[in-house]
């Protein structure tokens, strides 16, 4: 720690300046050192932005040290008119713990992971890429209406959840059943609420993959772009109320940057220092819209800055790193209570939903190239590999086990009956009102009197 | 008579209102209504604003035949208050008595809130749970829908009801629809609250009707106040409510006095109040057009005719029971509102009871609403687009014809 208070300001202009001063701090070795340490000298520093940031940078022109109390903080003058650049002549570079071979970096700090988790984390990134594939394949062949798969971005999902607690509340946006299924959710659960029937939690309500589990702190997703966003930084006052020990994580996409809510999102929870980890997804894409014509900016990370934020970019293809940022941005979250940003940079192999098709609009080489030579699974399984945890019989074997439950789950949940004609009303309000108890009864008279155009499968 | 409206608070009009509830017909509301609350009832004889013009009020006190049919219980006096203190009195209790009740909104901590609703209560439960947000109101309603789902009660402020139209994504998209579509696991017992309705030269942009907007909006309940008594009432109601609850306050209604009881109650949701039972027709209204019906309701005595005026209050669902049996028993109905002629709630209760009783009407349903206009800044064109007593005279006198 001495070496701490030696470096001191100069460190922690640099700190608030890029988040490349990472690299150059003293490497965390075997997990012992807790890295909230190195973070842990510089909290309450966002809250003071505008008191203790220095009015000299490294130029001392008496001029410059002539500030006023302006309201906000004290801010120095100059007489050199320049404008700020609209971006850093370097961009902000990304946090990888492992190289495309999937060795680890020297010079990279991490937390040592073991077998256990690995294994857990790799199987789950296959599950997911499985699930993904067959329930895909379901929506062409007619058996569900719609599908959203994860392709590239398994390693995001299923390496972050390892990284939270089951207390943490996940506000997802749409693309992280990795998330749930991390934490148990079963084949059948994913199956079922895709298929609408009597089993779903979501009780037919909800389009498939809009999945929600309280008990597993995963809140329902909500189809518009970013109404998570609010919402997390609203579960993170309740949190900070009650003083728990856990944070509120929101997953969103480069696209809902753009989106009001975002910045308000942000500028809220910065200034009421609430515990909620904003993770950004940007896979290039929103749809067809490219991230050049999403944002100008340096990407996502820049604009936590912007709003007092600490902020990190992440390789989202490297499981190990997404497991590491996430972990000790969730501690910073809790401990320090204030908002981090995360931003994950990766691609979207697949296309938008079953509703798209990408090859429209960018090139299939493109695709491809994401596809296998940076696929975070493939990487992630030369690394477990390497460390004798993990073997080509074990994946082969793995697959095809859970291929054969997926298809199983599928084949039961074509089966299961459809939800009954009152799911329709019931849970519009707490308790059903006149209004709804008189339109239940014109539709069931509907359909007695004529029930040839009505489906037969449906329990009334 | 316009000129007397002129006084802020408009309470001339009104406000001998006896409420008293027959408790067998009480019973049945609450049977068929949907929430199960039982509403202690004081029968309240409520005095009027001591405003100028009070000469009005002795006259409405002896014109208006009021029906009670039990002697007032009250064992207590009451206290006096005004509409705003009579809110924050209602949220004061609901914050005392349950921790997780917080407060969210632009100004309503440490200013107190815009029109003072919440004046004094950051000081006491702490500037956490009286939040002052920044302004952004999908976000910080997104917020509070977040907060509720985490168990939380929030009421969400907007300072004016009209801003809250940048909340409507988070409000029909989310607030209505998450204890549907995640099946019942997450419920968003929020109070959304602000004041709307055409104000003193507000502009058009302050002076919007919300009510017209949300009453599509399946999953939410929405109820607008009128008099201190059921502010204090459906504030609590609200609150105590696990459905989502759009509460209408009026810009111009804030500064009502009238005597409340000492012990605690709380208004049923659902239900409508009747302000003035009557025989020949009956007028349906709610917020502020209460009190121009009122004010038109003394000329109509005196010119021999014997309105019944009904304050319908729960805006969504529509207290079709309590509108049904007046309906069955004057056969004339006019609705005054403030909403715009198209898609207000007028609209909307019109069809309602065409649809349900059309066999008891002797003519069509008459609805006096503010024409398809932005609401103008200069007075005299303000004064046009509202509906004034005399409009509802003349109407009243056409319809008995």
């Amino acid at each position: 720690m001495a070496i701490w208070q030696f470096v001191g300001k100069r460190v922690a202009n640099y700190f608030t300046v890029s988040t490349t001063t990472f690299r150059s701090l003293r490497p965390l070795i075997n997990g012992d050192s807790s890295p909230v340490n190195i973070f842990g000298y510089r909290r309450f520093e966002s809250s003071k932005a505008g008191q203790q940031l220095d009015l000299v940078s490294s130029d001392d022109d008496e001029e410059q040290n002539q500030g006023v109390d302006f309201p906000g903080g004290r801010v120095g003058f100059t007489s050199e008119m320049s404008f700020l650049h609209k971006s850093s002549k370097k961009r902000v570079q990304c946090y990888r713990v492992l190289d495309d071979n999937g060795y680890p970096l020297s010079s990279s700090q991490y937390q040592h992971v073991n077998k256990e988790l690995a294994v857990k984390m790799y199987s789950g990134m296959l599950k997911l890429q499985t699930m993904d594939t067959i329930l895909y394949e379901a929506q062409r062949q007619g058996r569900i209406s719609f599908y959203l798969t994860s392709y590239g971005e398994e390693a995001i999902s299923l390496a972050s959840a390892a990284a939270l607690s089951g207390d943490d509340l996940i506000m997802p946006q749409y693309r992280e059943p990795g998330v749930l299924l991390w934490r148990g959710f079963t084949l059948h659960e994913f199956v079922n609420q895709c298929f609408g029937n009597r089993n779903d939690y979501g009780k037919g309500r909800q389009m498939p993959i809009h999945y929600g589990s309280k008990k597993h702190n995963y809140f329902t997703i909500s189809s518009p772009i970013a109404t998570q966003l609010p919402q997390a930084v609203g579960a993170a006052y309740s949190l900070k109320m009650d003083n728990k020990d856990a944070c509120v994580v929101t997953y969103f996409g480069d696209g809902s940057t753009s989106e009001g809510d975002f910045h308000a999102s942000l500028n809220f929870a910065a200034v009421m220092e609430a515990p909620v980890v904003f993770l950004c997804r940007n896979n290039g894409w929103a749809i067809s819209t490219p991230v050049t014509e999403q944002f100008r900016s340096d990407g996502v990370v820049v604009k936590g800055q912007a709003y007092g934020i600490r902020s990190i970019r992440v390789d989202g293809n490297d499981a190990l790193a997404i497991y590491n940022a996430v972990r000790v941005a969730r501690e910073m979250a809790i401990k320090d209570q204030q908002p981090i940003l995360i931003e994950a940079l990766t691609y979207r192999v697949g296309h938008h939903s079953t509703s798209d098709d990408s090859t429209k609009y960018r090139p299939i080489d493109e695709i491809e190239n994401w596809k296998t030579a940076r696929n975070p699974v493939s990487m992630f399984r030369k690394w477990v590999q390497r460390k004798g945890w993990w073997s080509d019989e074990e994946e082969s074997e793995f697959r095809a086990n859970v291929r054969k439950e997926v298809i199983q789950a599928i084949q039961v949940a074509e089966k299961t009956e459809k939800p009954p004609l009152d799911y329709l009303f019931s849970d519009v309000y707490e308790e059903v009102p006149i209004n709804l108890i008189e339109q239940e009864r014109l539709v069931r008279e509907t359909v007695k009197r004529y029930p040839q155009d009505f489906p037969k499968d449906v329990p009334m | 008579m316009a000129s007397i409206f002129q006084v802020i608070g408009a309470a001339t009009a009104a406000v001998s209102s006896s409420t008293s509830f027959d408790t067998k017909k009480f019973q049945l509301c609450s049977r068929r209504s949907v929430s199960e609350r039982k509403s202690s009832f004081v029968v309240v004889k409520a005095s009027g604003s001591n405003r100028i013009g009070s000469r009005a009020d002795q006259l409405v006190t002896n014109a208006v035949a009021t029906k009670a049919d039990t002697p007032p219980a009250a064992s207590k006096p009451g206290h006096e208050l005004l509409l705003f203190e009579a809110l924050r009195e209602g949220l004061e209790e609901e914050m005392e008595r349950d921790a997780r009740v917080c407060v969210m909104g632009e100004d309503v901590g440490h200013y107190g809130g815009s029109y003072k609703v919440t004046k004094g209560l950051a000081d006491k439960y702490g500037d956490l749970r009286v939040l002052d947000t920044p302004i952004a109101e999908n976000s910080f309603t997104g917020m509070g829908i977040g907060a509720a789902m985490t168990g939380l009660r929030p009421i969400i402020e907007g300072m004016n009801m009209g801003f809250l139209l940048l909340a409507f994504n988070q409000i029909s998209n989310n607030c209505g629809m998450l204890h549907y579509t995640s099946g019942g696991q997450f419920k968003i017992p929020v109070v959304i609250r602000g004041p709307g309705g055409v104000g003193r030269q507000l502009g058009a942009e302050h002076s919007q009707r919300l009510e017209s907007y949300f009453q599509s909006i399946p999953g939410i309940q929405m109820v607008a106040c009128s008099t201190p008594y059921n502010a204090k009432g459906l504030m609590k109601a609200a609150i105590r409510s696990d459905n989502p609850v759009i509460l209408f306050e009026h810009v111009l209604l804030y500064n009502l006095k009238e005597r409340i009881p000492d012990e605690e109650y709380v208004l049923n949701l659902e239900e409508a109040e009747m302000v003035r039972p009557g025989e020949h027709v009956t007028i349906l209204t709610y917020s502020r057009m209460r009190y121009h019906v009122m004010q038109a309701a003394k000329t109509l005595v005196n010119k021999g005719y014997d309105p019944e005026v009904i304050d319908i209050r729960s805006l969504k669902p529509f207290d079709l029971y309590t509108i049904g049996n007046s309906i069955k028993k004057t056969h004339l109905v006019l609705i005054v509102e403030e909403c715009m002629r198209t898609g207000g709630i007028g609209a909307s209760l019109t069809a309602a009871i065409n649809e349900n009783f059309n066999d008891y009407l002797d003519a069509p349903i008459v609805c006096l609403s503010s024409q398809d206009v932005p609401t103008p800044y200069a007075g005299t064109l303000e004064e046009w687009t509202v509906v004034q007593p005399p409009q509802i005279v003349a109407a009243v006198e056409q319809l008995c014809r």
